[in-house]
């Protein structure tokens, strides 16, 4: 048998990440577009599955933080099954899916601080990429190195014990959990030898927070002004008003910290957000419906959070919080690097709560399943690591999807991240007809500030290949770039 | 003797295999010491700049730009590995084979419970975005692969022997349980 594939002639760079900038006639800068070029089809390819398959395929969208996804979806299923939203599951089944999760943001904090953002502090944004990359740090600052590997494995030894499996698990079920966890697993994490135990964990997140303080201090210009903007700001927060990364109702405040969409329950998300389709781009354009297209995009993910709440409910990170929050005068935080320490403060956040809660002797119960009356549809949400994540689901009489609709963590920050990099563009190209190497530094720098997930909404490590095309007013094409 | 030289990349995958790469924890510390890398997502080199020993490739092909990138790879590297099941058959992205492309940008952009406003019926059309294939490729179907390493992910530990055997020219170990969907 014979097959056919059709290749574009011109090829193309692996650009997951594709920026393109037009210039007006006075070679200022008129337009920018970061484009997602991947597109899966998981809305229509689920459909006909039977649901309890759902958290176990849905989470093949992204292999960097698959438990999200995994636990969104049996989230939405809770519904399904009539075991309530998020609190109406066991004490087990509940802390077990916490304990999951926090192992998740854990990892997933400390892979993008370690492997991700360290090589640029360590070394400087504008040094030699061959040196500036976690294998360079590794050769370099080893201790660093060894620290980052060490805090990425508890994390996902966590997994490993909730879920089954480091990546791909199976943990969570419709209504509940399918293990509890045993004392020997338990042992594992609190008594190991230093430093891989749970109060090592914590000391080592809080010497990273200092360590990005001590840079802050240093290089306060860069890190306060560097692609600084206003914006709504939106995710889960507890009932109380706590920072909470597994369950809440959903907050979004403006710039200037009024609330913009009151605490409401996310079962009815599809009232509040909608998203608009642009011809560019495969990654969908989330908005607030209330205040509109233009206006009503929001950003996600550790900024936003640490805007929404109101306290933490770890002793050492409200600290932190307090400290970070004097900073702004209490205000909402619209500094794009300050992302990185929002980031950390919630490195800590997830120590604490995973030291805290394997102490719970909950977690070796054994009534792990809540049963209810089975409806046919349900809508889980959940503060992925790169943020607010939403799963929703309908099914048949049959037991099988009808319907799914999945806004990722990342594509809630589009428009943030496209505003970011029209920042950049505007100040370093307006006047110049090539691109600069400070000027593609400066836009990988913006865009991982974001951590996008480029797996959920495209691919691609934090450190995404980019491809920058310069046009003048005519559409000529007339400097084009790889990095 | 100079070090082999490694290529990796992450075409439809999601990136979950070289998250089992970085699972092999301490012994990362290890392989760089054994190993160089090249164009990889896990430094920053982002084009090939020599002739490279080993490929592993995650991902199987959705568009065209798969493509391009795959067989690049096989021109650079002198073996090329499918790294896991969407490498190996398609896995998880291919469950759009049996359903039209046009069905699938439908319900994505049109038919949604959050795309009702999109009224004007507007799908992504651009022309910088790579095409999308009819249906999804696994890489042998596209190039020559010279190993498969199954699993979803493949396990730390089985990438882990996968690189000793082929670095040391000894016979690899494939227990039964691992050769398998999960």
């Amino acid at each position: 048998m014979t097959k056919k594939i059709t290749i574009e002639p011109v090829t193309r760079v692996e650009g997951h990440g594709k920026v393109t900038i037009h210039l007006d006639d006075n070679f200022n800068v008129a337009q920018t577009r970061l484009h997602i070029v991947e597109f899966r089809g998981f809305e229509r390819f689920v459909q006909g599955k039977p649901y309890w398959e759902a958290p176990v395929l849905v989470q093949r969208l992204c292999g960097i933080c698959p438990v999200s996804h995994h636990l969104a979806a049996a989230k939405a299923m809770d519904v399904i099954v009539g075991a309530g939203t998020g609190e109406g599951l066991t004490p087990t089944g509940k802390k077990m899916r916490r304990l999951m999760h926090y192992g998740q943001m854990f990892q997933s904090h400390s892979l993008h601080f370690f492997h991700l953002v360290s090589p640029d502090l360590l070394f400087g944004y504008d040094a030699n990429p061959g040196i500036r990359n976690v294998i360079g740090v590794a050769l370099e600052h080893k201790d660093l190195a060894v620290q980052g590997v060490m805090m990425r494995k508890f994390g996902q030894e966590v997994i490993k014990a909730t879920a089954g499996k480091k990546i791909h698990g199976t943990g969570a079920i419709p209504g509940g959990i399918n293990k509890n966890l045993s004392i020997q697993e338990r042992d594992f994490f609190l008594k190991g030898a230093d430093p891989f135990n749970a109060d090592y964990m914590v000391n080592w997140a809080l010497g990273a927070l200092e360590f990005f303080k001590g840079y802050h201090k240093a290089n306060a210009q860069f890190i306060d002004n560097f692609s600084h903007f206003p914006s709504n700001h939106l995710s889960l927060v507890r009932k109380d008003g706590a920072l909470d990364l597994y369950h809440g109702v959903l907050r979004a405040v403006d710039h200037e910290g009024k609330k913009i969409l009151n605490d409401v329950d996310y079962q009815e998300y599809y009232k509040y957000i909608q998203e608009e389709v642009r011809t560019w781009s495969y990654m969908k354009f989330p908005f607030l419906t209330s205040i509109g297209k233009e206006n009503g995009w929001y950003r996600v993910g550790p900024l936003a959070r640490l805007n929404t709440c109101d306290f933490i409910p770890t002793p050492l990170a409200q600290k932190e919080f307090e400290v970070y929050k004097a900073y702004t005068k209490g205000k909402p935080n619209n500094m794009c690097m300050h992302m990185h320490w929002a980031r950390l403060i919630e490195t800590l956040h997830s120590a604490e709560v995973i030291r805290d809660l394997l102490k719970d002797p909950d977690l070796q119960g054994d009534n792990l399943v809540v049963k209810g009356k089975k409806c046919n549809e349900g809508v889980g949400l959940i503060e992925a690591p790169r943020g607010t994540l939403f799963h929703h689901y309908k099914i048949d009489d049959n037991d099988q999807i009808t319907m799914a609709n999945l806004i990722v963590s990342t594509t809630n920050n589009n428009q943030p991240m496209n505003n970011g990099v029209n920042f950049v563009a505007k100040a370093m190209m307006n006047g110049k007809k090539e691109i600069t190497e400070p000027m593609m530094n400066a836009v990988e720098v913006v865009i991982r500030a974001y951590d996008p997930c480029l797996s959920c909404a495209t691919h691609a490590l934090g450190k995404m290949p980019l491809e920058i095309s310069l046009y003048d007013s005519n559409d000529k094409l007339i400097d084009r770039k790889n990095k | 003797m100079s070090k082999p030289i490694i290529a990796t990349t992450s075409l439809a995958g999601c990136f979950g295999c070289h998250m089992s790469i970085l699972d092999i924890d301490e012994k990362i510390l290890d392989l760089i010491e054994l190993v160089e890398f090249n164009k990889s997502p896990i430094d920053d080199i982002k084009t090939f700049t020599k002739q490279c020993d080993i490929g592993i490739i995650e991902g199987g092909c959705c568009n065209s730009e798969n493509v391009h990138i795959l067989q690049d790879f096989r021109k650079n590297c002198k073996i090329l590995i499918s790294c896991g099941e969407c490498a190996i058959m398609g896995g998880l992205p291919a469950m759009r084979n049996g359903i039209s492309v046009e069905e699938c940008l439908k319900e994505a952009y049109l038919d949604g419970p959050t795309v009702t406003t999109n009224t004007e019926k507007i799908l992504p059309n651009d022309d910088e975005l790579p095409m999308i294939l009819n249906k999804v490729y696994p890489c042998h179907e596209i190039v020559k692969i010279d190993y498969f390493l199954p699993g979803c992910p493949p396990t730390a530990e089985l990438i882990w022997g996968a690189l000793v055997a082929l670095l040391t020219g000894s016979e690899m170990n494939l227990p039964y349980e691992v050769v398998k969907f999960d």
